[in-house]
Order: C-alpha cells, then sequence, then structure tokens
C-alpha cells in the first residue's frame, strides 16, 4: 500500500500502518467490503438531499454539483496537531498586525522590510482603510490557512485565505455523517469535537462589535442564492441562530446599518460578510453592484458597524505578499516562523522569471490575484501547448504571476470500487480572531480525486474527507 | 424575522392555496357542466371561472372561444397566465427555495415534489375525463403542504406569516366561489329553485368540501341562505369567511405585539362584521354586492399588511 515518493498519512514507506491510523485499519479489516459500499452510497444520497451542493462558475448557468466525500478520515496525531496549531495562530497574528501596520504607520515597509511598491501599488491595497482603527485592531477575523504535508513530512503553508474562506461547512457535515456512518470508531478513540465552531465564531463576531454595543446584533451578508457558496451561507446562519442577509435587507441611514424586519427597522452591529469587498458598497467601490448595501462603507469607517472580514484584508493574502509572511512573524513578533513557506518565484524579478520560463515542465505558476484553483499552470501535469499559451500570458505581465516547486504532496488513502488508494491531499484549518484566538481542532481535508491529480480545490474536480485530531497523544 | 423571509413565506403559502382554489373553481364549474341542458347553453358555466377570478379579459386576448378546453388550459397549464395552477407552483416552489433553510426539509420536498410533477405534465391530463383526478391531486398536494406545515414547523414568526398567507388567500377564495352561483345565474339566466338550481348550490358546497358539513349543520334541503350562512357566517367551517377571519386576525394580533396597526383594525373590522352579521340582512342588499365588498376590504388588508410587515425602513431606503 506504500506509495514511492510521497509522503503517506497512513503508511509507513514499508507498507506498514501508522499508530495513529490503527483504530481505522482495524475497521476497514472488520467490515466487509460490501458493507462499505452500501455506506458510501447511502453518504452520497444522505448529502444530495440535505443539498449540500455548490455551484460552479464556467459551466452551463445553475450547475449544481455534489463534492464528492470520501470515508477514508485524515487523521492527525494529538502532538503533531498541537505544533500546527502553534504555528498558524502565530502566521495569523503576524498577518493580522501586517494590515495594522500598512493602514497605520507603515513600518515594515519603512524599515525595508519589504517593497513599497509590493504594498501600495497593489490594486488589493484599499485607501480607504488607512487610518482606520478597526475593534481590537483585527481585520482577518477568519482565516482560513491551506497546509500540505511534502517531501518528508515537513508542512508547508500553501496559501493564506484572508478575504472570505469558505470550506467550513463541509467539516461541519463531514463530521455529522462520519458519526452516523461508523459510530464505532469514534467509540474506540478519542477524536476532538468541531460542532462547537458556529459558538466560536459568534462568539468572535460579537466580541468585535463596535465599542459601547451592549447585546450585538450580527447578521451573516450573503451575494444570494446563485453564488457558489450560499449553502454554506444559509447553514451557517441557521448554525448561529442569526439573520442571513442580502444587499436589499440592509439600508444605512445617518451611518447607521438597519435590517427591514416585520417589526420595522431593527440596527446591526456586525456583518459577517461573504461578499468581496468590491460589491459591498456601491457607493464606494463598484457602483454596478447590485448585491451591496449603499453606505456601508461609510458607516464602517465611522465605527458604527462592523465588517468581518475587515475590508482590505486581500493585500495580504496576495501571492505577491505570500513570500513576505515569514518577514513578517519576525519583524512583528520577533519570532521565528513555525510553519514553513513554499520556496517562492517571484517573476516581476528578472532572474526568477527566467528560471521559471525555462523550467516551465517543473513547477506550479499561479496569478497573484487568483484563488480557488482558476488560471494555475501545473507543469508536470501540462501538454506542451499549454505551456506555450502559459508563457505568453507570463510574458505579458510577469509582476501578475508566481512560481512554485510541485510539491510532493502527501497522500491519504480513499475508498475506490477495488479496495483503497492513495490520493494526495491538502488541509485547511480556520483560525478565528476577535478579543483573542481560537481554534477549531481540524479543518477541511480536501483531496484530488483523480489518481495522481496534484489539484484538490473542489471547483477543479476535488473531494472532501472528515479530519480528526485525536485527543490525548 | 426578516421583512423579505417573511414575505416570501407569506407567499409561498398563498400561492399553495392558490392553486388549490383554483382547482376547486374548475372543479365546480366542470360539475355544472355536467348538468344536463339544452345545447345553445353548453358552455355557459366556463365563463364563470374567468369572470370571478377577473380573467375574462386576459384570457380574451389568447383565446378564441370560452369553452371548456380553453379554460381549462389557460387556468391549469398556460404559463403565461400567472394565476394558473401552473404558475401558481412555480412561484410557491421559487419562494421556498429562498427560504429552505427556514422551512423543513419536508415542506421543501412537498412543495418541490409538486412542482417537479406540475412541470413534467403533458395536456392529456386535463382531458375532460381525467380532468377531475387531477383536481384531487393538487387538492391532496395542498393538504399535504398544510399538514407538513402543521406538524414540523417550529411555532415562530416564519410559522404565523405563512399560516397568514394561507387564511387571507382562503378567503379571498372562498368568497370568489360563492359568487360563482351568481356569474352562472347571470350568465344563463336560469330559473331560481328549479333542480338545475339545487343542483347548481350542491356543486358550490361540494366545492368547498361541505356537502357533508351542511347536512350535518340544518338536516334540511339546501336553501342558497344557508349554503351562504355555511360559507361566509358560520365559524365552525373551516373555509368559511368567519373561519379564516378568526385566524388571521389573531395572527396579525399576535405578530403586532399588542400595536393597533393598520392591518390589525382592517382585519379587526371584517372580522366583527361576519362575527355579528345576520344573513337574512346580508340577503336583503345583495349577497354579490357583500360579496364583493368584502372582496375589495381583503384586497386593502392585504395591501396593509404589505406595508405593516414587508416592507419596512425608511422613506428614502424604501423609494
Amino acid at each position: 500500500m506504500s506509495h514511492d515518493n510521497f509522503f503517506d498519512e497512513m503508511f509507513f514507506p514499508d507498507g506498514s500502518v501508522r499508530p495513529h491510523y490503527a483504530a481505522v485499519e482495524q475497521w476497514i479489516a472488520d467490515t466487509p467490503p460490501e458493507r462499505i459500499r452500501r455506506m458510501r452510497d447511502a453518504a452520497n444520497m444522505l448529502f444530495h438531499r440535505v443539498g449540500i451542493t455548490f455551484a460552479v462558475y464556467g459551466e452551463e448557468a445553475g450547475g449544481e454539483r455534489l463534492i464528492p466525500f470520501d470515508m477514508l478520515p485524515h487523521v492527525i496525531p494529538g502532538d503533531e496537531w498541537r505544533s500546527l496549531e502553534l504555528g498558524l495562530r502565530q502566521r495569523v497574528q503576524a498577518l493580522n498586525a501586517f494590515l495594522h501596520d500598512i493602514y497605520h504607520g507603515q513600518e515594515i515597509i519603512r524599515a525595508g522590510r519589504i517593497p513599497a511598491e509590493r504594498v501600495l501599488g497593489n490594486k488589493l491595497f484599499r485607501q480607504e482603510m488607512v487610518g482606520l482603527n478597526v475593534p481590537n485592531g483585527v481585520y482577518a477575523h477568519i482565516a482560513g490557512i491551506d497546509l500540505v504535508r511534502a517531501g518528508a513530512g515537513e508542512h508547508y503553508v500553501l496559501e493564506d485565505n484572508l478575504r472570505t474562506p469558505s470550506g467550513v461547512s463541509y467539516m461541519l457535515e463531514n463530521r455529522k455523517m462520519m458519526m452516523r456512518l461508523m459510530p464505532e470508531l469514534f467509540a474506540r478513540q478519542s477524536v476532538a469535537p468541531v460542532e462547537h465552531y458556529p459558538d466560536l465564531l459568534l462568539d468572535t463576531l460579537r466580541s468585535v462589535a463596535p465599542p459601547q454595543v451592549e447585546n450585538p446584533v450580527v447578521v451573516l451578508l450573503t451575494p444570494g442564492q446563485f453564488n457558489s457558496a450560499y449553502f454554506e451561507h444559509a447553514f451557517l446562519a441557521q448554525q448561529m441562530g442569526i439573520e442571513l442577509v442580502e444587499g436589499p435587507d440592509l439600508f444605512v441611514e445617518d451611518d447607521t446599518v438597519y435590517m427591514r424586519t416585520t417589526r420595522g427597522p431593527k440596527r446591526v452591529d456586525v456583518v459577517y460578510r461573504r461578499i468581496d469587498d468590491d460589491f459591498i458598497d456601491p457607493l464606494a467601490f463598484r457602483s454596478d453592484s447590485v448585491l451591496g448595501v449603499p453606505g456601508l462603507v461609510s458607516a464602517y469607517r465611522k465605527g458604527r458597524v462592523t465588517l468581518a472580514n475587515a475590508v482590505g484584508t486581500g493585500i495580504a493574502d496576495d501571492k505577491s505578499i505570500y513570500p513576505f509572511v515569514p518577514e513578517m512573524i519576525r519583524f512583528y513578533l520577533g519570532e521565528e516562523p513555525l510553519l514553513n513557506n513554499v520556496p517562492t518565484y517571484q517573476l516581476s524579478r528578472q532572474e526568477d522569471l527566467d528560471y521559471t520560463l525555462a523550467h516551465l515542465a517543473e513547477l506550479v505558476v499561479k496569478e497573484v490575484h487568483g484563488s480557488g484553483g482558476y488560471g494555475m499552470l501545473i507543469g508536470p501535469a501540462s501538454t506542451e501547448r499549454e505551456r506555450d499559451d502559459y508563457r505568453r500570458r507570463v510574458l505579458d505581465n510577469p509582476a501578475s504571476f508566481i512560481a512554485q516547486p510541485t510539491l510532493a504532496l502527501s497522500t491519504c488513502p480513499v475508498f475506490v470500487d477495488q479496495g483503497i488508494a492513495p490520493r494526495h491531499i491538502d488541509l485547511r484549518p480556520f483560525v478565528l480572531s476577535g478579543k483573542e484566538v481560537v481554534m477549531c481542532p481540524g479543518g477541511l481535508t480536501r483531496v484530488a480525486l483523480k489518481e495522481g491529480s496534484l489539484v484538490v480545490n473542489s471547483s477543479q474536480g476535488g473531494g472532501t474527507k472528515d479530519t480528526w485530531i485525536l485527543e490525548g497523544e | 424575522m426578516l421583512s423579505r423571509t417573511a414575505n416570501n413565506l407569506y407567499w409561498m403559502a398563498r400561492y399553495v392555496e392558490r392553486a388549490e382554489n383554483t382547482a376547486r373553481i374548475l372543479d365546480v364549474a366542470h360539475r355544472m357542466s355536467l348538468v344536463p341542458k339544452e345545447s345553445r347553453l353548453a358552455d355557459q358555466e366556463w365563463f364563470a371561472p374567468l369572470n370571478i377570478t377577473g380573467a375574462l379579459y386576459p384570457f380574451s386576448g389568447s383565446y378564441r372561444e370560452v369553452n371548456a378546453a380553453g379554460v381549462l388550459r389557460y387556468m391549469v397549464l398556460d404559463p403565461d397566465n400567472p394565476s394558473s395552477i401552473y404558475s401558481c407552483a412555480r412561484a410557491a416552489r421559487e419562494n421556498a427555495r429562498a427560504e429552505r433553510g427556514r422551512i423543513t426539509s419536508e415542506m421543501w420536498e412537498v412543495i418541490n415534489g409538486t412542482w417537479l410533477e406540475v412541470q413534467g405534465m403533458r395536456e392529456d391530463r386535463i382531458a375532460s375525463d381525467r380532468v377531475g383526478e387531477f383536481f384531487e391531486w393538487v387538492k391532496e398536494r395542498s393538504h399535504l403542504f398544510r399538514g407538513v406545515t402543521v406538524g414540523t414547523m417550529l411555532r415562530d414568526e416564519a410559522y404565523y406569516f405563512n399560516r397568514l398567507g394561507t387564511f387571507l388567500e382562503r378567503a379571498d377564495n372562498t368568497a370568489r366561489m360563492l359568487d360563482v352561483k351568481y356569474h352562472v345565474l347571470l350568465s344563463s339566466a336560469q330559473e331560481v329553485g328549479g333542480a338545475v338550481d339545487y343542483y347548481q348550490w350542491a356543486a358550490v358546497l361540494r366545492s368547498v368540501s361541505a356537502f357533508e358539513s351542511y347536512r350535518k349543520v340544518y338536516r334540511d334541503v339546501i336553501t342558497p341562505l344557508r349554503v351562504a350562512e355555511l360559507l361566509v357566517l358560520r365559524e365552525d367551517m373551516p373555509r368559511s369567511l368567519h373561519a379564516c377571519m378568526n385566524e388571521a386576525y389573531e395572527i396579525l394580533q399576535r405578530m403586532s405585539g399588542g400595536e393597533i396597526n393598520e392591518a390589525v383594525r382592517r382585519a379587526g373590522e371584517m372580522h366583527a362584521s361576519l362575527h355579528f352579521g345576520r344573513m337574512d340582512i346580508i340577503f336583503a342588499s345583495g349577497l354579490h354586492e357583500y360579496l364583493t365588498d368584502f372582496l375589495h376590504r381583503a384586497d386593502l388588508l392585504g395591501r396593509e399588511v404589505n406595508r405593516t410587515f414587508f416592507s419596512s425602513g425608511s422613506q428614502r431606503a424604501a423609494a
């Protein structure tokens, strides 16, 4: 079952089972394949009925798909998780400090640790945020940090998601499904619970309400039912017991935000928004947006309402800024980074550009402002023609691309028709920052279901797994 | 709760109820058309459904003759008719889809299932030998929706706005249904008191599932005054105007938290006139006139509900 070139989460290279997977292996051995097949069918049917689907951009309008779910859990020993958690907290704290700094004194630029034009010339730098104080100095209240394990087993941060990271509903629904399908495994070992995530999120959001608000009213602002993550928006609002609002449900008067209710206008203090900056307020950003709320940014700038995440966080998860995150940790926290960055070629530099163009077939090239796996080139999986096309795009505007070595992502077994087989995975834990930084033990494990594929994005045919943090080890 | 949500749930329920009542109205016409009569009057009954739903004018725009096939096609299947059963099923489903997180999954499955079936329906389902069966099916789906609503939904604002939609729509439809008889009489100029007259009043009773109740309450022959009394003033008759306004008035009071706003006042006024009304007095000034006035007030109440609960906000934002 071992796989020669990759770190496997379940098996040692010699094919024996890692100790933290012993219970899972025992369960597989004890369960007839026929029963496993039935359970897979049942899981798919249940997910369909509950309507856990997502829309795919660029396909036929209204296309809804189920994200495939694999029953074999991604198991992480407790001590390993604890060191990951330390690294994640450290990283998110530094990123928030960076956001505060660049919208205030810009010390890091003056200290010469990051080039000024990289920040100030970036379209994701929001002039509106300069000099604005946000509650507790927190900008990225909800951060999803994508981790991968490579080579001999060391972890890397693949990217930081600080705008409107999604996927946490799958973490919760997958766990619910697993407890239903294999309760005996949960009885046999202690898996850290994740069910309290909505409570943690609500606490976090309430803790960053404007000062002097007694009992803050929190709403979740969604672009509406045709958004790819609408299911998650509705799910989280329901779990937190807050209103799921669309732009037209809110209005601003005298710099105060209200929602229209059956009992008249009701004041809103915190908006957990799942709409991008560009669309959030037609008076402040894109005037053609019908999703946003006119006047919202003005109310925000006056400190009358809190937006989570803050406006302008995109500058910190931009791929052209990513190479500087370790530097931020040293600069703001005076600590050495606990988590590795993936070595990154910045194609704005001539020598990096030359190297990249000469090694396209080995590298992964990404758009600086892109996200979600759209518009990237995976060298080893690409054709000659795709590389030529991509080369032209890069040469058009090299500064808007970065390149990274193709990582040998770790594998984790999945159920296939003939037993189990290894597939590449990554992990997105969620870090919540309010009055304090809190985390749910676990995250969303994404898996590339196509054999040999390294792309785990759901929009590109990836699936998900439940993630188990074992307690007491 | 959000005005948009309340509005969606209210209209979801109204559309379900409207589809049911359209089926009931067509069912009366269908039953009446089966009474033997002179051939020159053969299609007269089919004017009634168009008249009472105010659809005669738009109908004439796309159909040449008023007959069974045309009226059924228009009022059941025509996607361009906003109150056809087809359009009601679609609108109910759209409202439900927008509030999936607010309604129970059982409610969603009923509404979604109904739409999927109506959407795939073919012309032969409304052929005269099968259409009765189809009306039964529509009524059953509506019964199922209400049963599932009452049986599964938390008793919060979402529930009450949903119920409010049901009762306001039903009051509107019972009034129209009772008026069918008036329209049929007008168009066919038949003598009052004959066998046909009896049969038509019986059809009205059956159309609102009140035939057996009539027998139980009056233990006597069918007279127009008693039919009207049963469907207007009897509060123990679940589709009567009085019963509907009992529910609507109570819900509006509850949703207004003790405040007497214009919606509560209007509903209370309508309720009081039903509560203290007498059918012989109503008959003296004309049942048709009374029903016409009731429909007008129901319409004003609907607007007031919309203004009070569904369009809150500042003047500027609402403009």
